[in-house]
């Protein structure tokens, strides 16, 4: 369903290819500036004005790079969507959040009724009454329920989450983990990116590593974990506390 | 990439205050004429010549007056931010440090103050006192006074906080050595980019009041006076009135560019919160 | 209405009252006293008593105050030393004059800004942005008193397409009062727009690198829909700031260009009483002013509230 092939960002991203299929949910791991992040951005494109990203990413087979910004934009929040890493700055404080929710509905005709179809999706995540509020009102793991809201507005084919409970405490994370796992629908595919590989283990059936722009191992979350080909996916292991959880 | 244009910015300021000065201070040494003779026979000269710039409808030289206007202009400008910074960072920096209720008052004062514009101050002091070079220079002054105190306050604030202003404070420093020590010297760059900033408020005041007769008194040479004086000629002279209009706009882009430039030499993050 | 818009509204009252008292001593503690300034030095002790005593310049200085302000309270500003007619109804014909020129200049700066700050915030690292950006820094460097003299010597003498000064009341000819007011709300306008526009780019720039911005575009938005949706609100707060300051600096701004355009406006009326000596009319003028400038800030700090809701009690 989604198919990165060659993609390469100035050198900071060098010939990255994976695949995910429909209903699939791939981890991507990798330490901070190892390019995870702007891998995600490319599929949704939306890197930083002053990159640009060469090589190909299909969605579905149509290919998503060099698109008008036009066409790209009614493939977000419907068909493309994602969740970013700081819930307390990602929604506009001077909006309510049921209009925030409702907003990626009313873009795209997705519903008669944004409001109330706005209203049901902040119960999904628990989130009842909440549609009046404003998001400073709002703790950050409710915050990033609403983000999650909005992400899956539309059932998104491809839902991509940028690290998205690293600023959550533990418990809250674990709520975080468990709405994404029970609310993105059974033929969407997750892209998750973490470096938290017991996070991984929980959410993730297949895992990317990336070190310094490139991808140096892919495989099932089991092989990755119990039997590491590359070196630095061992450093990463034997760093984490994963064995310890167990 | 976005770093170029600012840096230019703070060079195109210094080159502008830069000739500022030169011409207040050369005009020390030496004019080209005596800026202040009348000679009725000279009187409305074109441009060249002896003249460089013609002279004015009393025969008097343009390109001196120029010069010893400019020494006006950074003599009001001078004393008028050194009068602001003198008195309102100690104050923003006593509200940051005193209790809370003493520096709210300190602070309501200074809006207060906010309250009576410099333009207005200078003319309640000329209504009062007579208006002259020193009337405007402690009513700008004195207006400036609360920009000067809120960043002093804010800057304070920020530094009192940190790791090793406590420290500071647990070993016992007294208020005072903190405020001498810690506070002002971390303290200065910000006021002296609020002075480069406030000095071209106060050229564009200087210049607003010895247009309208309440600054610098004749025959003392000013731009702003300049101006008003070429006002009644200026169908048939424009040149009169656009050469001092030029000086004080060359002074009041080079201190606002030369105050940017600074700001983005500081930390920017700091400048930004402020 | 807030506790927040209720306390505010009273640091307004203090703060007016504490400013009524300030420009009261001012006036009262100078040199000399105010019948002698205004008759001249030539006037004989006896005329000074009588006016003394005719103006109630002769009883304590608490009372005076007490009386000035109770009559200022219901709009009678007393009467002039020098001309003995009442202050109120001309301060009042006059402050019209000014608040049409304050009003239209600040409607010329900001339709010039918004777009013009915006434009230089979106096209920032390209050289169009650059230029509006250098533009703005040269405006702000032009006193508007010199905008003024240029525009009357282009579009007034040159072209003679407007008149170079005088006032028509709106209710007498509303064409030739558009036509006065032209040039000299654009003298103050153009050198406020530029200072606004280097405000609003400076906030438009600080909302683009906002995290929701990109949110926005991740649900759909094109970036210009981002902006406009979501970035132009958050970017009207610091925004609202800088106009409510910049008012306050247009009342003071259009005395000058009132002497300029020879407009009958408050500004003018404060330098003629300043000129005659007359320091009660300068007194009452410099009150409403100051006040003028003490609500402008409370109508600020109430809007900044409207405007973030994170402000708002809760």
């Amino acid at each position: 369903m989604l198919e990165v092939r060659g993609l390469g960002i100035r050198d900071l991203v060098r010939d990255v290819s994976f695949e995910i299929g429909a209903g699939e949910r791939v981890g991507l791991i990798g330490e901070s500036g190892s390019g995870k992040s702007l891998t995600a951005l490319s599929v949704m494109g939306l890197l930083p004005e002053e990159l640009t990203a060469s090589g190909s990413i299909r969605l579905d087979g149509r290919e998503l790079l060099g698109v008008s910004e036009k066409d790209m934009s009614r493939l977000r929040g419907n068909e493309l969507a994602m969740v970013f890493q700081e819930p307390m700055t990602a929604l506009n404080p001077a909006m309510r959040v049921g209009r925030q929710v409702a907003e990626p509905i009313r873009i795209h005709g997705t519903h008669r009724e944004p409001r109330k179809a706005a209203e049901e999706l902040l119960d999904s995540v628990g989130l009842p009454g909440t549609s009046r509020a404003y998001p400073h009102q709002l703790s950050g793991g409710q915050r990033q329920r609403v983000v999650l809201a909005i992400a899956l507005a539309n059932n998104p084919k491809l839902l991509i989450c940028d690290e998205p409970t690293t600023a959550l405490d533990v418990t809250v994370q674990a709520q975080i983990l468990g709405l994404i796992r029970t609310r993105l629908a059974e033929r969407s595919a997750l892209l998750f990116i973490t470096h938290d590989l017991a996070v991984v283990a929980e959410v993730c059936e297949r895992v990317l590593v990336m070190l310094d722009g490139e991808l140096v191992e892919a495989g099932t979350t089991r092989e990755v974990l119990t039997a590491p080909k590359h070196e630095y996916t061992r450093e990463l292991l034997a760093a984490s506390d994963l064995e310890a959880r167990r | 990439m976005a770093a170029r244009p600012r840096n230019t910015g703070l060079v195109v300021g210094l080159v502008l205050v830069g000739l500022v000065v030169l011409a207040a201070l050369v005009s020390f040494l030496w004019t080209p004429h005596d800026p202040v003779k009348v000679d009725a026979a000279h009187r409305l000269l074109g441009p060249g010549g002896a003249n460089l710039f013609g002279t004015d409808k009393f025969g008097r030289d343009v390109v001196s007056q120029l010069m010893v206007g400019a020494r006006t202009t950074l003599y009001v400008g001078v004393v008028a931010v050194g009068i602001a910074a003198v008195i309102g960072t100690p104050l923003g920096i006593l509200a940051a440090m005193t209790p809370r209720w003493l520096g709210e008052f300190v602070m309501r004062v200074n809006d207060l103050v906010l309250a009576f514009p410099a333009l207005l101050l200078a003319i309640m002091f000329g209504a009062v006192f007579g208006a002259d070079t020193l009337t405007a220079m402690v009513a700008i002054g004195i207006a400036t006074i609360p920009s000067f105190a809120r960043i002093a306050r804010s800057g304070a604030l920020q530094i009192l906080s940190s790791e090793f202003v406590l420290a500071a404070r647990s070993a016992g420093r007294s208020r005072l050595t903190i405020a001498v020590r810690h506070v002002v010297p971390n303290i200065s760059g910000l006021l002296i980019v609020q002075a480069s900033v406030s000095f071209a408020i106060a050229v564009l005041a200087e210049a607003a009041l010895s247009f309208l007769g309440f600054g610098t008194r004749p025959p003392t040479p000013s731009w702003g006076r300049m101006l008003q004086e070429s006002q009644e000629l200026l169908t048939s002279y424009p040149r009169l009135a656009l050469v001092p209009g030029l000086a004080i706009a060359v002074a009041v882009l080079g201190f606002n560019l030369l105050g940017d430039g600074l700001r983005d030499r500081l930390d920017p993050r700091l400048a930004a919160r402020l | 209405m807030s506790v927040k818009v209720l306390r505010r509204l009273a640091i307004l009252l203090v703060s007016v009252f504490a400013a009524s008292i300030v420009v009261f001593l001012f006036m009262a503690v100078l040199p000399g006293d105010p019948a002698q300034v205004a008759l001249g030095v030539n006037a004989t002790p006896e005329l000074i008593a009588k006016t003394r005593a005719e103006f109630g310049i002769d009883r304590p200085l608490v009372t005076q105050y007490f009386d000035w302000i109770g009559g200022v309270l219901r709009g009678d500003f007393g009467r002039s030393y020098v001309t003995r007619e009442a202050i109120g109804p001309q301060l009042l014909d006059r402050l019209g004059v000014t608040l049409w020129l304050v009003g239209a200049g600040m409607l010329i700066a900001v339709v010039l800004a918004i777009p013009l700050g915006t434009f230089a915030a979106v096209r920032h690292r390209k050289p169009s942005g650059a230029g509006v950006s250098g533009l703005a820094q040269l405006g702000v460097a032009i006193p508007a008193f010199l905008a003024g003299i240029i525009l009357v010597q282009i579009f007034a003498v040159r072209l003679r397409w407007l008149p170079s000064g005088g006032w028509t009341p709106p209710d007498q000819d509303f064409g030739d009062f558009l036509r006065g007011l032209v040039l000299p709300a654009l003298s103050l306008g153009l050198v406020q727009g530029a200072v606004v526009t280097r405000y609003v780019r400076s906030a438009v720039l600080d909302t683009l690198g906002q995290d929701y911005l990109r949110t926005a575009r991740s649900k759909g938005l094109r970036p210009g829909q981002a902006l406009y949706r979501h970035g132009l609100r958050n970017a009207a707060v610091p925004v609202v700031t800088v106009l409510g300051l910049q008012l306050a600096t247009l009342l003071i701004g259009a005395v000058v260009v009132e002497r300029v355009f020879v407009l009958p406006g408050l500004g003018s009326m404060l330098l003629d009483a300043v000129s005659a000596r007359d320091l009660l009319t300068v007194q009452g003028i410099v009150l409403v002013l100051v006040v003028g400038v003490l609500l402008v800030n409370f109508v600020v700090d109430v809007l900044y509230t409207v405007l973030d809701p994170r402000l708002r009690g809760s």
